[in-house]
């Protein structure tokens, strides 16, 4: 298990660590930096729970070597509000309720995230086909769907 | 006298019940068969507590904590149970504090399930809940020299009616303490018209903490020193393990190896370091010869030894079928089903001296703390469970078998062990919903009338399946596993609203053959066999809200329903879909739930859980199937067990409640559930008249339908 150091920026935050490079990202993130808000789901890249954007682009964590990170800019779950102020994307979630359970919550607004950047007035069929690949068992499909479109017209034109 | 306790609850009498809680709205439902709705053997139950201390604290600045069992995982006890004790109470909501799932810190309780939280668990809660306000009356009474009657109650501040200046908080009078005062007559609960925020849509209590990636789940803990577990697992559930050399994967930087008989576990700091380490054992195990697959299993289970058991009887077969001037013969089979929550079991041992403490994604942390005792041969004290927030339950953690594995090899390891399931575990040691058959013979008069049901159903449980119809000659037999043997590969349990999924897809596809046949349109054939008034108040409002015109199927317009009753509520739906005829490709549009419930505590939150109800019940209709051979199983993840998509989703759901505010409240997680697969396989007859009897109902079942018409 050689080590290396891999750099990288994580929620705004020049990082480095020693470290196996073949660790995968998901799990890195999880116990290297407790940032536990990204969560295992299938280890496959089937689910979407680990789902974090990488240099603007959403990514499945669970499927991206550590080493494969170095040198992107990193965003997680964690790092989506800033100065304690909610994303649109959280505030939308909230305001449709658009989750139970809340394990995919994360990768669902990450995703969610990647598209609205790229995207930020999608139709609700750009959303679903965006959206088709993150896995919610308990069924807020619906009112996430709403909450990604209000929560892109509220970020009027993706300058957040 | 306080609350009845559970075994006392099992032994009255629904009258003696009503005095003890004394009258008002509160009454006791029986839950029909227990064994379907709990995952607890009657002996390991244990009782809940008759003190209302139990269940709640009330700090010196006001802050009441709510103590309960339940656990969160995503229902919304954690919103609808502060509703309910804020209005007993007089207390804002914003005042109460969850403290949930945790063996130490709350009263007994069996479990979170059956959708029984509101419809059970909340009785004795708001009679707690009453009794605490009374005696904290009789103590502000006092306290201001003012008689009870001439107090009023609001935010927990007692004033006197005529002098409201003359005031004491419920926090003063409690200041966080044990209140060693009771009623001797139980004070009786709030009815309807004083509620305050019962009745309210209330948005989860929990949002912000999920949003923002700050709610714990199990997995989500850390503990100095901890290390992670991987298990060695057998290739089939019908495997022994013969031998096993480690010594490769001992010789791993950082990599302990412990063993206890069968259980084998390699441990290390980094999570996949363990994994790499796991697949370093060799390991020898027996032959599995059984041959049965997700192909021939339901021959083999009509061939399976079973016990019968009459469910329900009325009338006489012979009579009926000399009424009936068409019989109709169906077979109806469903495969297994996997319960899929997105975070896998996972569990956190820590053990200081003779005592242990699991962290388990548990809808039962009093089972799992039973199941670890009984394991570990200890006594119940000696055990601690904590259910942090569980990422999803739906029946498949109601069995906690992460949670016995990991006490067991922290003991081993004598430092703290993580254990998560991978996903190919989560699949190979899942209690799958049991694949069955349900054989129906049924008549029909020359005038639309059923005369003659006759119902077999083979393994699937019988909740949900004696019929909901008027028929004056019916007979519904359960077969099931005879005591002690086990005909199915691997363990088998319940999920999401058991048996009665299977049942009602049966039940509603055969009435909808019989309205074919008749003639009639499958919404008047139901009407006209119904005596139900309330089944037929939702089906009205369920045709009404949809918008729905009379058709007979198959009428190309591929609209289809199905209704049932479950967990003590009635409930139907509707949905219209298209069928790709080339293809077999279904594609719902939209659909309509309506659901008499009772008492409806959280209008939002009832919505959701039916929205979700529709939205998971598409899979196990349309996509869901676990493949295996013996007691391997082959389906492993996501790539081939087929959950529902975003593009799945109809555009609308929409939800209508009946207004049954004066009546006590009944299930809201799992109703809606059961009418997915008939609705569903009713809407495809419909669009293109293709009838398939099997579950899933694939577009290559769909398409071989098609070609037998």
């Amino acid at each position: 298990m050689k080590e290396e150091l891999i750099r990288f920026t994580l929620n705004g935050k020049e990082t480095e660590i020693s470290l196996d490079p073949t660790l995968t990202l998901l799990w890195v993130l999880r116990d290297q930096f407790g940032l536990t808000g990204t969560k295992y789901g299938c280890g496959g890249g089937f689910c979407g729970a680990c789902t974090i954007i990488m240099n603007g682009e959403a990514v499945r964590s669970c499927m991206l070597p550590v080493a494969g990170a170095a040198g992107s800019q990193i965003l997680t779950i964690e790092g989506l509000s800033s100065n304690g102020k909610l994303h649109p994307l959280q505030n939308a979630f909230l305001e449709k309720d658009a989750l139970q359970c809340g394990f995919c919550t994360p990768g669902m607004i990450m995703n969610a995230y990647g598209l609205l950047i790229n995207n930020p007035e999608p139709t609700r069929k750009e959303v679903i086909e965006a959206m088709e690949e993150n896995l919610c068992r308990c069924g807020a499909h619906i009112r996430i769907i709403e909450a990604i479109q209000a929560a892109g017209k509220e970020m009027k034109g993706g300058t957040q | 006298m306080g609350l009845a306790t559970t075994k006392d609850r099992l032994d009255l009498k629904r009258r003696d019940f009503l005095t003890l809680l004394g009258g008002g709205i509160v009454v006791y439902f029986g839950t029909g068969n227990p064994k379907e709705l709990t995952a607890m053997p009657m002996a390991q139950r244990r009782e809940l507590p008759e003190d209302y201390n139990a269940f709640l604290r009330i700090d010196l600045d006001g802050t009441v904590h709510c103590h309960t069992g339940k656990i969160e995982m995503g229902q919304g006890p954690i919103t609808s149970l502060p509703q309910q004790i804020a209005d007993e109470l007089d207390v804002t909501i914003e005042s109460v504090k969850m403290v949930m799932g945790d063996t130490l810190l709350c009263p007994y309780d069996a479990g979170t399930w059956g959708s029984l939280t509101t419809r059970e668990f909340s009785h004795y809660l708001r009679a707690a809940g009453a009794e605490a306000r009374a005696i904290l009356l009789e103590l502000g009474s006092e306290y201001l020299g003012i008689p009870v009657k001439d107090l009023q109650v609001s935010k927990g501040i007692i004033s006197g009616t005529s002098n409201p200046k003359k005031q004491v908080s419920y926090g003063e009078l409690a200041r966080g303490k044990r209140i060693e005062r009771f009623m001797d007559e139980k004070p009786e609960v709030k009815d309807h018209t004083r509620f305050h925020y019962v009745g309210q849509s209330r948005r989860h209590a929990d949002g912000l903490q999920k949003v923002t990636g700050k709610a714990v789940y199990t997995g989500d803990m850390k503990l100095p020193g901890m290390v992670y577990a991987k298990i060695l697992r057998p290739p089939s559930h019908l495997s022994k393990l013969v031998s096993v050399d480690y010594s490769e994967a001992e010789e791993m930087e950082g990599i302990e190896v412990v063993r206890d008989g069968d259980l084998v576990a390699v441990l290390h700091e980094v999570r996949e370091h363990a994994e790499v380490a796991l697949s370093k054992i060799k390991a020898e195990f027996t032959e599995d010869d059984l041959k049965v697959d997700h192909h021939t299993v339901f021959k083999y289970l009509l061939e399976a030894p079973s016990s019968s058991r009459e469910v329900a009887s009325q009338g006489n077969p012979e009579e009926g079928e000399k009424l009936s001037q068409e019989i109709i013969e169906s077979e109806f089979h469903d495969g297994y089903v996997a319960h899929s929550p997105m975070e896998p079991h996972a569990a956190l041992a820590l053990w200081e001296g003779d005592h242990v403490t699991v962290w388990a994604s548990a809808q039962s942390p009093f089972g799992a703390q039973d199941e670890i005792a009984r394991k570990m041969e200890m006594d119940l004290e000696q055990v601690r469970v904590i259910s942090p927030f569980v990422g999803g339950g739906f029946g498949g953690k109601i069995y906690h078998p992460q949670a016995v594995e990991v006490a067991r090899v922290a003991k081993l390891a004598g430092k703290p062990v993580m254990l998560i399931y991978t996903r190919e575990e989560e699949f190979f040691m899942d209690y799958f919903r049991p694949a069955a058959v349900v054989k129906i013979r049924s008549g029909i008069t020359a005038d639309g009338k059923i005369a003659l049901w006759d119902y077999r159903q083979y393994f699937a449980g019988n909740r949900g399946s004696d019929t909901i119809y008027a028929v004056p000659h019916a007979l519904t037999t359960g077969y099931s596993e005879q005591r002690g043997t086990q005909v199915h590969p691997f363990p088998t349990g319940a999920w999401r609203a058991p048996a009665n999924n299977t049942n009602t897809f049966s039940r509603e596809s055969q009435v909808d053959i019989m309205a074919a046949r008749a003639g009639v349109d499958p919404v008047r054939f139901r009407l006209d066999n119904l005596a139900d008034e309330k089944m037929i108040a939702v089906i009205d409002a369920l045709t009404e809200k949809f918008g729905y015109t009379p058709a007979v199927g198959p009428s190309g317009r591929g609209i289809g329903m199905a209704c049932g009753i479950d967990a003590g509520t009635w409930v139907a739906v509707m949905i219209e879909v298209n069928v790709d005829v080339k293809t077999g490709k279904v594609q719902p549009i939209r659909a309509v739930c309506s659901q008499d419930m009772g008492l409806c505590v959280n209008p939002q939150g009832s919505i959701i859980q039916a929205e979700g109800c529709v939205t998971m019940g598409m899979g196990y209709a349309l996509s869901e199937d676990v493949e295996f051979r013996g007691g391997d199983v082959i389906t492993s993840n996501f790539d081939t067990y087929q959950l529902p998509l975003f593009s799945w989703v109809p555009e609308t759901i929409d939800t209508v409640i009946l207004d049954r505010m004066d009546q006590p409240p009944q299930g809201g997680g799992e109703p809606a559930i059961i009418c997915m697969g008939g609705a569903l396989a009713n809407a495809i007859f419909d669009a293109c008249g293709a009838r398939v009897y099997q579950m899933p109902v694939t577009p290559e079942r769909i398409l071989e339908a098609l070609k037998k018409n």
